[in-house]
C-alpha cells in the first residue's frame, strides 16, 4: 500500500492559489468605475453574445473573469437567488452584500474543499443607490474572500497595470462620458512582454460596457451601453488596434500589444435614456 | 460536512423559467399550489371586474376600472388590474383578485428572470403561451370558485403591431383581432366596443373608446365602477407602442373621464353610431 505524500496545508492552499491565479491572469482585465449617476463596468470582450457583465437585479449588476462556464454557474445562481427573494419578499429587500455572502460562502467552500479544483474566477457584485454615499462594490476573490471596493476596481490579466492608471487619472464624481474615457484608456494601458507600459485604443466592437445608473426612471436600473453609443460617447481616439491573439471570450489572452493612444476628444454626449441605440431595450418594470 | 454554498440547484443550468425553477425548489411560492378543502370558497375574497382592451395602428390600450366586489359589497374602490408584464405588453386581470395579483407578479417575475438568463426578450407569443401555463395551473383553485382570468396585450416588436390575447380559466388563449373584454361587465363594454371600434383610430380615441365602454360596463353591471368624480378615482389606462408600455397620467384621464361623463349628462346612453341605410343618420344625436 502506497503512503501520499506529506503536503503542508499552507502549501496546499498556496499551490491551489496559484492555480486560481494562474487561470484568472489568462484573460483581460474588467474594470468597475463609480461615475456620478452609479457604477460603469467596461472590459474587452470581443464577444457579443458571452458576457461578463450581466444584470442581477434592479440595482445590482454582475461583472466576472476567469473561466466562462464556471462564472457563468454563479451569474444564473445569483439571478435564481434575487429573484426568488424579491419574488417571496418585496425587490427592495435584494441587496448586494446579501448576495456577495452568498457567492463568498460558496466560492470558499469550492476553495478549501479537497476534491474539487478551485474556481478560476473573480467577480464584482455592483449596487448603485439612491445617492453616490451608496453605491458599492463588492470584489469576490477565488478563495472566496470579499472586499469593498471605493472609487474604482480592477480584476483580470493586467489588473495592476490598469489600477495603477485608474489610481492616476479617476475623479470621484464624474460624469459619465469622461469616467468611460478613462476606463478605456486605462484597459489599453498594459504592460508587454517586456514589462513596459503601453496604451493601445480598444476598438468599440471590442468593449463590453455595462452601467447602472440611478437616473433611470425604470426601477431596473442595468443598461448596457453598445457600440454606436460608445463610439459617440468615447470620441476620436485615433486608430484602434484589436487585442492580439484575439482568442475566445474567456480563454487565454496574452499581455496586450504596444498602440498609440491619443487623449480622447470630448463630443457632445446625450443624456442617459434619450436614444434608441441606448443598449438593451430598457426592460420590465414591475409592480 | 459543512457546505456553506449556494445550493446545488441553482447553480446548475437546466431552466430559464422562475415557476419552474420554484415549482422544484421552493414550491409553497406559487400561488396555484394549494389544495382546497370541497366547497365553494367563491364568496371569501374580493372580485376585480371589467377590463377592456382596443388596437389602434401603431399600437394598443388597456384600460381597467377600479372596483373590487364581495358579494354585494363593493371591497376596494380604487383597486388597479391592470399591470405591465415587461416593457412591452400589459396584463389585465378579472377574477379573484388576490390569486390574480400574485399571479401577475409571479408572470412579471417570469419574462423578467428569462430575460436575465437567456439575455434576450421573449417573443409575444412566447409570452402569452407562458400565461397559459401559470393559468392552467390554478385550474384545482377556479373550480372551486377561484378563477382568474386575464387579458393580456402587447406591441410585437417583429410586426409592428399591437395584439391582444384571452384566456380561459383552463389555459386556453386566444387572440383577439381589434378589441376584447373580460369581467363581469364585459358583455355591455363589448357591445359598446362594437359600435365605436374602427380600424384607423388615433391613440387618443382609442383611449376614448375604451371609457366609453367602461362607462357603458359600468352602466349596466354593478360590479363595475364607474368614474369616480367625487373622489378623483378614475380607470387605470395603459398605452403600448414602440416605445414601450405607458400608464396615461391621472390628470389627462381625469380630463377624458370629464368629456365622457359631460356628453352623458346630454345624452345618458353615450355616443350615437350610424345607421347604414336607416333614415335617420344619427348625426344630430352624436354626443
Amino acid at each position: 500500500m502506497s503512503m501520499p505524500f506529506y503536503v503542508s496545508p499552507e502549501q496546499l492552499m498556496k499551490d491551489r492559489a496559484d492555480f486560481a491565479r494562474k487561470g484568472i491572469a489568462r484573460g483581460r482585465s474588467l474594470a468597475a468605475v463609480q461615475f456620478a449617476d452609479g457604477v460603469l463596468l467596461v472590459t474587452e470582450n470581443p464577444s457579443q453574445a458571452l458576457h461578463k457583465v450581466s444584470e442581477l437585479y434592479d440595482r445590482l449588476a454582475f461583472a466576472a473573469v476567469g473561466r466562462y462556464n464556471e462564472f457563468e454557474n454563479l451569474r444564473i445562481a445569483g439571478v435564481r437567488l434575487a429573484d426568488m427573494r424579491g419574488y417571496a419578499y418585496d425587490r427592495r429587500d435584494v441587496t448586494g452584500r446579501g448576495l456577495a455572502n452568498a457567492y463568498a460562502q460558496t466560492l470558499g467552500t469550492i476553495f478549501s474543499a479537497g476534491g474539487e479544483k478551485p474556481y478560476e474566477v473573480e467577480i464584482f457584485v455592483a449596487e448603485v443607490g439612491d445617492r453616490p454615499e451608496e453605491d458599492q462594490i463588492y470584489r469576490l476573490t477565488y478563495e472566496g474572500r470579499v472586499a469593498d471596493e471605493h472609487g474604482y476596481a480592477v480584476m483580470g490579466g493586467d489588473a495592476d497595470t490598469v489600477a495603477s492608471y485608474l489610481k492616476e487619472h479617476y475623479t470621484a464624481g464624474a460624469p459619465l462620458d469622461e469616467a468611460l474615457r478613462v476606463a478605456v484608456a486605462a484597459l489599453g494601458h498594459s504592460s508587454n512582454e517586456r514589462g513596459q507600459t503601453e496604451d493601445r485604443v480598444i476598438p468599440v466592437e471590442d468593449l463590453e460596457v455595462a452601467v447602472l445608473d440611478r437616473t433611470r426612471v425604470q426601477p431596473r436600473k442595468f443598461r448596457r451601453i453598445l457600440p454606436t453609443r460608445l463610439e459617440q460617447m468615447l470620441g476620436d481616439r485615433g486608430p484602434a488596434e484589436h487585442a492580439p491573439d484575439e482568442a475566445p471570450a474567456e480563454s487565454s489572452a496574452s499581455p496586450d500589444a504596444p498602440g498609440q493612444a491619443q487623449p480622447g476628444r470630448r463630443e457632445q454626449v446625450t443624456p442617459p435614456d434619450s436614444g434608441e441605440d441606448e443598449g438593451e431595450p430598457p426592460v420590465a418594470p414591475p409592480l | 460536512m459543512n457546505d456553506a454554498r449556494i445550493p446545488g440547484a441553482f447553480l446548475r443550468p437546466g431552466t430559464s423559467s422562475f415557476s419552474d425553477f420554484i415549482a422544484e425548489n421552493a414550491p409553497d411560492l406559487l400561488p396555484a399550489r394549494r389544495s382546497l378543502p370541497a366547497g365553494s370558497a367563491a364568496e371569501l375574497a374580493p372580485h376585480g371586474t371589467t377590463i377592456v382592451a382596443a388596437t389602434f395602428p401603431g399600437g394598443l390600450v388597456m384600460a381597467g376600472d377600479r372596483r373590487a366586489t364581495m358579494g354585494n359589497v363593493i371591497a376596494q374602490r380604487d383597486i388597479e388590474k391592470v399591470f405591465p408584464a415587461d416593457e412591452y405588453s400589459v396584463v389585465g386581470i378579472a377574477g379573484t383578485a388576490g390569486l390574480a395579483v400574485e399571479m401577475v407578479r409571479l408572470f412579471q417575475v417570469e419574462l423578467e428572470h428569462y430575460e436575465k438568463i437567456e439575455g434576450s426578450i421573449l417573443s409575444l407569443d412566447g409570452k402569452a403561451n407562458r400565461l397559459s401555463a401559470l393559468i392552467r395551473a390554478n385550474l384545482g383553485m377556479a373550480m372551486q370558485g377561484l378563477a382568474v382570468v386575464p387579458m393580456f396585450a402587447g406591441y410585437d416588436l417583429e410586426r409592428g403591431i399591437g395584439r391582444i390575447f384571452g384566456y380561459d380559466v383552463t389555459g386556453g388563449r386566444h387572440e383577439e383581432a381589434a378589441f376584447f373584454t373580460v369581467g363581469s361587465g364585459s358583455l355591455f363594454a363589448r357591445g359598446a366596443l362594437k359600435k365605436l371600434y374602427r380600424e384607423d383610430l388615433s391613440q387618443d380615441d382609442a383611449v376614448r373608446v375604451c371609457l366609453q365602454a367602461l362607462y357603458d360596463a359600468a352602466d349596466d353591471d354593478s360590479a363595475t365602477g364607474g368614474p369616480d368624480l367625487t373622489r378623483r378615482i378614475f380607470p387605470v389606462v395603459w398605452v403600448v407602442t414602440d416605445d414601450g408600455a405607458v400608464r396615461l397620467d391621472e390628470l389627462r384621464i381625469g380630463e377624458l373621464a370629464n368629456q365622457v361623463v359631460g356628453a352623458r349628462m346630454l345624452r345618458p346612453d353615450g355616443p350615437v353610431a350610424e345607421l347604414p341605410g336607416g333614415e335617420n343618420t344619427g348625426e344630430d344625436l352624436r354626443a
